[in-house]
């Protein structure tokens, strides 16, 4: 399989890199100074893309690469790529669901948490020796708040499960309501928010739900409120966000992904009730390794003639 | 006027003095109960009660009321929180962002997976078995080591420290400060929680040998550190603020604004118990104790 070539779209983990690098013949595509020569010199010997959150695979790059079979994205989440083309096209995509599930529910938690008991805010007091002048403020407490969850999927659902050993009540917002679940359904994200203290963002990204944090919604939440955001930057109107933030309009957030990333809204870094991260919800070395595995897994199935392992198309 | 000690306060208003509201930050010792004639409660705001001397109040038949359970979520509640946040770097990529080092430096060290720890709880009263609910839902494996095992309870119990840590990734303290507790959390126990393993201390900061432990630290001989208690207070050793891999809380885990509106509320229902003959609400009972 060493002739075949693989794109890989940006830098994402130095041991998928590795093992690709073992099977396949690589190319990575950050590394070109000119994408456009880089993609006609190489255009005949690409038949798959290693894709993930950042960069996937548009129309435009499909379009590009006329031997393209497959797309292997390096994370669940499909709104890089051009799903309708592929499907036109013929070309197979894979994912990384379910391992990384665990992940991205723990820092959820991680980051409400942190919010409510302002964990960073006390470790820069303590490091700046402030302590010694004073007191740290009362902060609010987790156990018992209303969390509501928008999107009851993998990650949602393991949220919600989280939640409730802090006896959190669960609602939610779904596109279908779940009955099997003994959580509170809200019909409209708007309802959601105005009755829950922490809202947490846990669907996927697409035409419908992107800006599903608008004015509204944060108005709904309020002064008291805390908005978790583990999905995607454009879930969420940023902008609207930054003034609710700093005029003091929304409690707090916790978000560990923004519109154009890695660029972050200064006016957030002022804020004592924000905790910003930079897109590491499936940042760890176990979950890392399991996607890459998954990746390297899917691509051999396909160049063997063998089902794939986590299809989407 | 001038200032007076505390001796001769307490000698000038003993006579009419029937109660004692205490935190946990001065210790009262058979002296101090010995100049009041008459207190017949003492009710204290601490969640330990290593600062009273328990002998000499049974001894003279003063009842204690306590926090109860008061602060047991709060406190699960942060020692969780320290623990994600020492596993998935939560404050040090909070810093790399306010420090503008994501679009030069690029990617952010990778953290660790909470599915699977072995978590070794030191201590499983109230606030050790709320901890161990809730990192059930996180798919932790809970160990723990107590006074003594608790035959309801199925997690495995260890009844030697040293074994708990060799079997743990992560010892979160739970526990009273004791005679037996003090210091528990030696060089060599830390030795065997091993140089991937995890400690959390919401409790006293006495059950951890501190300067061991900063040895430990500084060698890279244990994993990372969540404290929100240190040995002398608000004292931080500074060795401290160039780890990446602690976390630091200013003794506040169990001061929300909620439980402290609910604290001044059980204090009051103590006090009007107590002076209308009625059972106290969270009383200290003595013969569990030692």
């Amino acid at each position: 399989m060493k002739s075949i070539g693989v794109l890989m779209t940006c830098h994402m983990d130095s041991y998928l890199e590795q093992e690709l690098e073992k099977r396949f013949n690589l190319l990575r595509f950050w590394t070109a100074t000119e994408k456009s020569t880089f993609l006609a010199t190489h255009k005949n010997s690409i038949r798959a893309v290693v894709g993930n959150a950042f960069g996937g695979a548009d129309a435009e790059l499909i379009e590009s690469l006329p031997k393209l079979e497959i797309v292997a994205s390096f994370s669940v989440g499909l709104d890089k790529i051009d799903l309708a083309k592929c499907k036109e096209k013929g070309i197979r995509v894979t994912n990384t669901p379910d391992v990384l599930t665990d992940d991205v529910a723990d820092l959820s938690i991680g980051l409400m948490l942190a919010v409510l008991r302002k964990l960073c805010e006390s470790d820069r007091y303590v490091r700046s020796d402030k302590w010694k002048k004073g007191d740290y403020t009362l902060t609010t407490k987790f156990t018992g708040k209303t969390v509501g969850i928008i999107g009851l999927g993998r990650i949602g659902m393991a949220v919600a499960k989280r939640a409730e050993a802090f006896s959190c009540p669960i609602h939610y917002y779904s596109r279908t309501e779940k009955p099997e679940t003994k959580y509170k359904y809200y019909p409209s994200v708007v309802e959601l928010a105005a009755n829950c203290d922490i809202l947490v963002v846990a669907c996927s990204l697409t035409e419908e739900t992107r800006h599903i944090i608008d004015r509204e919604v944060i108005d709904a939440l309020g002064r008291k409120g805390v908005l978790i955001n583990v999905g995607r930057g454009r879930h969420v109107d940023e902008p609207e966000l930054v003034s609710a933030l700093v005029e003091c309009r929304l409690g707090g957030a916790g978000l560990d992904v923004f519109e154009h990333e890695p660029e972050v809204p200064e006016e957030l870094f002022g804020l004592d009730n924000v905790v910003l991260l930079p897109h590491v919800g499936t940042g760890t070395v176990e979950t890392r390794q399991a996607m890459a595995d998954l990746v390297i897994g899917n691509l051999e199935a396909h160049f063997q003639k063998k089902p794939l392992l986590t299809p989407v198309v | 006027m001038g200032i007076t000690t505390q001796d001769q306060f307490l000698t000038a208003h003993a006579h009419s003095v029937q109660a004692l509201l205490l935190s946990g930050t001065h210790p009262v010792t058979s002296d101090t109960l010995r100049l009041l004639p008459s207190p017949g409660l003492i009710v204290t705001t601490s969640a330990g009660l290593n600062h009273i001397d328990l002998p000499e109040c049974q001894r003279r038949g003063i009842s204690i009321a306590g926090a109860g359970n008061l602060y047991s979520e709060d406190l699960a509640d942060l020692a969780v929180g320290l623990l994600i946040d020492v596993l998935r770097k939560i404050s040090v990529a909070d810093r790399y962002i306010r420090r503008q080092l994501w679009p030069s430096k690029g990617e952010f060290p990778l953290g660790f997976k909470l599915r699977g720890k072995q978590v070794g709880i030191v201590g499983l009263g109230s606030i050790g078995l709320e901890v161990a609910k809730r990192l059930e839902a996180f798919g932790c494996n809970i160990l723990y080591n107590s006074r003594r095992k608790k035959p309801s309870i199925q997690y495995p119990y260890y009844s030697n420290i040293l074994e708990l840590a060799k079997n743990s990734d992560v010892l979160i303290i739970c526990c009273e400060l004791t005679e037996q507790t003090r210091h528990m959390i030696n060089k060599e126990v830390l030795l065997a929680l091993g140089k991937e393993g995890v400690i959390i201390n919401v409790g006293h900061s006495a059950v951890i040998d501190e300067q061991e432990m900063m040895g430990c630290l500084m060698r890279g001989e244990i994993g990372g550190a969540g404290l929100d208690v240190f040995e002398k207070e608000p004292d931080v050793p500074k060795q401290l603020f160039a780890l990446d891999n602690v976390v630091l809380s200013p003794h506040r885990a169990a001061h929300s604004q909620e439980t402290i509106l609910a604290l001044r509320d059980l204090v009051v229902g103590n006090f009007e118990a107590f002076f209308s003959n009625k059972p106290l609400l969270t009383p200290v009972i003595m013969n569990q104790l030692f």
